[in-house]
């Protein structure tokens, strides 16, 4: 019997010819290789490791970390000052002199600045945040101009409170102060606490009351509720709660017909707006008694 | 009894979970070469819409990923007989295979066809306790089989029940649900040497592989070369291998014999190798090329370069007629032939109705070997060739690859054995839990 060991070493010297044979160790990797997770790993995971490994002991050292940090600012700042991006020039439209002043004072940027610095939103609520700006819209123009179009609030009304006058423009907003009524004497007048709030029924009753002409004051707020529409001569108008407009269209009409408030009439009292009520003035009652008098005893 | 039971279904599991992973290898350990085919399934072959066979006989299941052959080494006669040296062979086989599928395969069903087979008949008869025949019947009846004597160093291989008969019906496929009085089994029954399956056993798992199942080369040869008519009518299915001639006969699409020849391929190169005094290369490819078992007059004429291992090419340069070397080789394959005439004689298969020869392996390509075998073994003797499975490569289309690709329709659709049913309820050994859980499941 041949021996049993060292044959295969005998035989590859005698032929020539490697054992086709994998080794058990050159099969075990095979099937390694072979599996999913393995491979996965290898192609992977292997990379990934020594690329973060790479990296970790890179930036292990402060120094390097923060030159990389100076570096990263560094090119940063210098993108963003390049002068395409500059902003030099502030241009407002659409707002007058002292208004375009006090947006400038508001938003105080020291010009030239970069566009990367410039919070176009905070800017426009500053802006709009302005009494007498009612919108304002904010943009970069190319050239670096930094365009500001502004809208103003138009003063629609007067209003006299405690604190003295203000103009408010139709949506009862604020607009400015005003110093004497004579500036504005073309503006309506109302009066009395909450007034502003109601702005806009206002207007309606002022173009309501147009046919009233020069004799109308103005109106007044009554206990922020319901309106009393005030003529010369002290005359009132008290309307209702409801509907107020509706009610002085009804009495204007009925004093065109009678002449009522041509009358020495001290109050037309509408509160009740099913039932019109009126005030006559101290002498006009003692002459209406007078003659009640002088008729009944000429009978 | 039980150990069978725990060490087959022990691999049953290990084969669903191959499935589960959807990759298994099959393995061919033969005499002359080793083959590895690794199988992907996707899935179970789903059958067609009107519930007819599919395409490729409803075998679309699974699909071929990876083939690799390599010549085997210290497998004699179909059995291992230098570990090591199979072992390489394997590792050869299945690291190819592996490459080309591109996939790592951990279970392995395998094959072999030595370790001489011995099959036998069993049969028994239960009275039903109920009407109806339910599963845990057939375990009973399948329990109640009277197992021969088969000796001390043997294995059962293959038990499986192949016709199951109903009070006086007999040739049901599938008796549950059915109502009678008694029911009885016949099984085939297939025993072979232990030592060789352990040797294979032991083979695999060096290899760092999980045995996902055994089978005969036998029966799965015959699996894939004869066609479904021949399988339900009746037929013997010979693979002639390198190292054995295994013998197998089907019956309603059952292996109802199996046997094999010690005898094959390797014995005819080495006769010719001995006759004519040239190496076993030399032999073996001289065999292949012009080798034939009918001689004719033009054969005289036909001289063989075979050459001279002297390395004086100007002198030393022998012939040989063809003539002369079929005289070699007819006849060993005629002993061959007429060995498994004797087999197929014991296995009575002349009683049976059809009876049709079909002849697979590498040696079927001998010429003219039908001719030879239809004046041996009868007149209806066909060569046969591997069925088609998908992603199958051209090299292993051939016969000799009868048993691999049997091996993969055994894989995906594998037949019942007697440890797929569960043992009888009074047989099960201390698993008194689950006889309580049976209990309720039976009676709620």
């Amino acid at each position: 019997m041949r021996a049993l060991t060292s044959r295969m070493s005998r035989n590859r010297a005698a032929e020539g010819k490697a054992d086709p044979a994998p080794s058990r160790l050159k099969y075990r990797i095979q099937r390694w290789m072979l599996t999913p997770g393995i491979r996965t790993g290898l192609r992977v995971g292997l990379p990934l490791g020594v690329i973060l490994i790479a990296a970790g002991s890179y930036l292990a050292s402060e120094a390097r970390r923060d030159h990389l940090v100076a570096l990263y600012n560094e090119a940063r700042a210098s993108f963003e000052t390049r002068p395409e991006f500059m902003v030099n020039v502030m241009a407002i439209d659409g707002a007058g002199e002292s208004v375009a002043t006090d947006i400038r004072e508001v938003t105080s940027l020291d010009l030239p600045l970069s566009s990367f610095d410039l919070d176009l939103p905070a800017i426009r609520d500053l802006i709009v945040g302005l009494d007498p700006v009612k919108t304002a819209a904010v943009r970069i123009r190319p050239g670096g101009i930094l365009q500001v179009d502004v809208v103003e609030r138009e003063p629609a009304i007067v209003w006299r409170s405690r604190d003295g006058l203000a103009l408010l423009d139709e949506t009862g907003a604020f607009v400015a102060e005003l110093g004497q009524r004579s500036l504005h004497p073309e503006l309506p007048l109302i009066a009395g606490r909450g007034a502003d709030k109601r702005a806009a029924e206002a207007l309606r009753l002022f173009a309501a009351a147009r046919p009233l002409g020069d004799r109308l004051r103005g109106i007044v707020r009554i206990g922020e509720r319901r309106w009393d529409v005030v003529l010369d001569r002290g005359q009132r108008i008290q309307l209702p709660v409801e509907r107020p407009v509706a009610a002085l269209e009804r009495v204007i009409a009925v004093s065109e017909v009678k002449d009522l408030l041509e009358r020495d009439v001290a109050v037309v009292d509408l509160r009740l707006p099913a039932r019109l009520t009126v005030r006559m003035n101290a002498p006009a009652v003692e002459d209406w008694w007078r003659i009640r008098q002088l008729n009944e005893s000429s009978y | 009894m039980t150990d069978l039971y725990q060490s087959q279904r022990a691999m049953r599991q290990m084969r669903r979970q191959a499935m589960q992973r959807g990759v298994v290898a099959i393995l061919d350990v033969g005499s002359s070469k080793i083959s590895c085919l690794v199988l992907r399934f996707d899935g179970i072959g789903r059958l067609s819409e009107d519930n007819s066979i599919g395409s490729l006989a409803g075998q679309s299941g699974f699909r071929v990923i990876g083939a690799a052959t390599t010549r085997s080494r210290g497998v004699q006669f179909g059995e291992i007989s230098a570990m090591q040296e199979t072992e390489r062979a394997i590792r050869t086989a299945v690291q190819a295979a592996q490459k080309m599928a591109e996939v790592r395969v951990d279970h392995v069903i395998a094959c072999f066809s030595g370790a001489l087979p011995r099959s036998y008949g069993l049969d028994a008869t239960v009275e039903l306790e109920g009407q109806e025949v339910t599963e845990n019947e057939i375990a009973r009846v399948l329990a109640a089989c009277e197992v021969p004597e088969y000796g001390a160093g043997r294995e059962v291989l293959h038990a499986q029940p192949v016709n199951f008969a109903l009070d006086n019906r007999s040739g049901l496929e599938d008796p549950r649900g059915q109502m009678g009085q008694a029911l009885s089994v016949d099984m085939h029954m297939l025993t072979v040497e232990a030592a060789a399956i352990q040797n294979l056993v032991r083979c695999v798992q060096r290899c760092d592989l999980e045995l996902a199942g055994i089978a005969s080369s036998a029966y799965v040869s015959g699996i894939s070369a004869l066609v479904e008519d021949e399988q339900e009518l009746g037929a013997a299915c010979i693979d002639m291998g390198g190292g054995t001639t295994s013998v197998s006969i089907f019956m309603k699409k059952h292996m109802i014999y199996a046997d094999a020849v010690r005898m094959g391929g390797d014995h005819i190169t080495s006769d010719i190798s001995m006759g004519l005094g040239v190496p076993t290369a030399t032999a073996e490819r001289i065999k292949t090329m012009s080798g034939g078992v009918h001689a004719t007059g033009a054969d005289d004429r036909d001289m063989i370069d075979i050459g001279g291992e002297t390395g004086d090419w100007e002198r030393d340069r022998r012939t040989v007629s063809r003539a002369e070397l079929i005289g070699i080789m007819r006849p060993r394959v005629e002993e061959i032939l007429e060995e498994v005439r004797v087999r197929l004689d014991a296995a009575g298969f002349d009683h049976l109705p059809s009876q049709q020869i079909v002849l697979t392996g590498g040696s079927s390509q001998i010429l003219g070997l039908d001719g030879l075998a239809s004046r041996i073994l009868g007149q209806q003797v066909r060569l046969g060739r591997p069925m088609r499975v998908h992603g199958l490569p051209q090299a292993v289309t051939g016969p000799g690859f009868a048993s691999a690709v049997g091996m993969c329709l055994f894989a995906a659709h594998p037949q019942d054995e007697w440890w797929d049913f569960d043992a009888p309820v009074d047989r099960m050994a201390g698993g008194s839990m689950r006889r309580v859980v049976r209990w309720f499941k039976d009676n709620w």
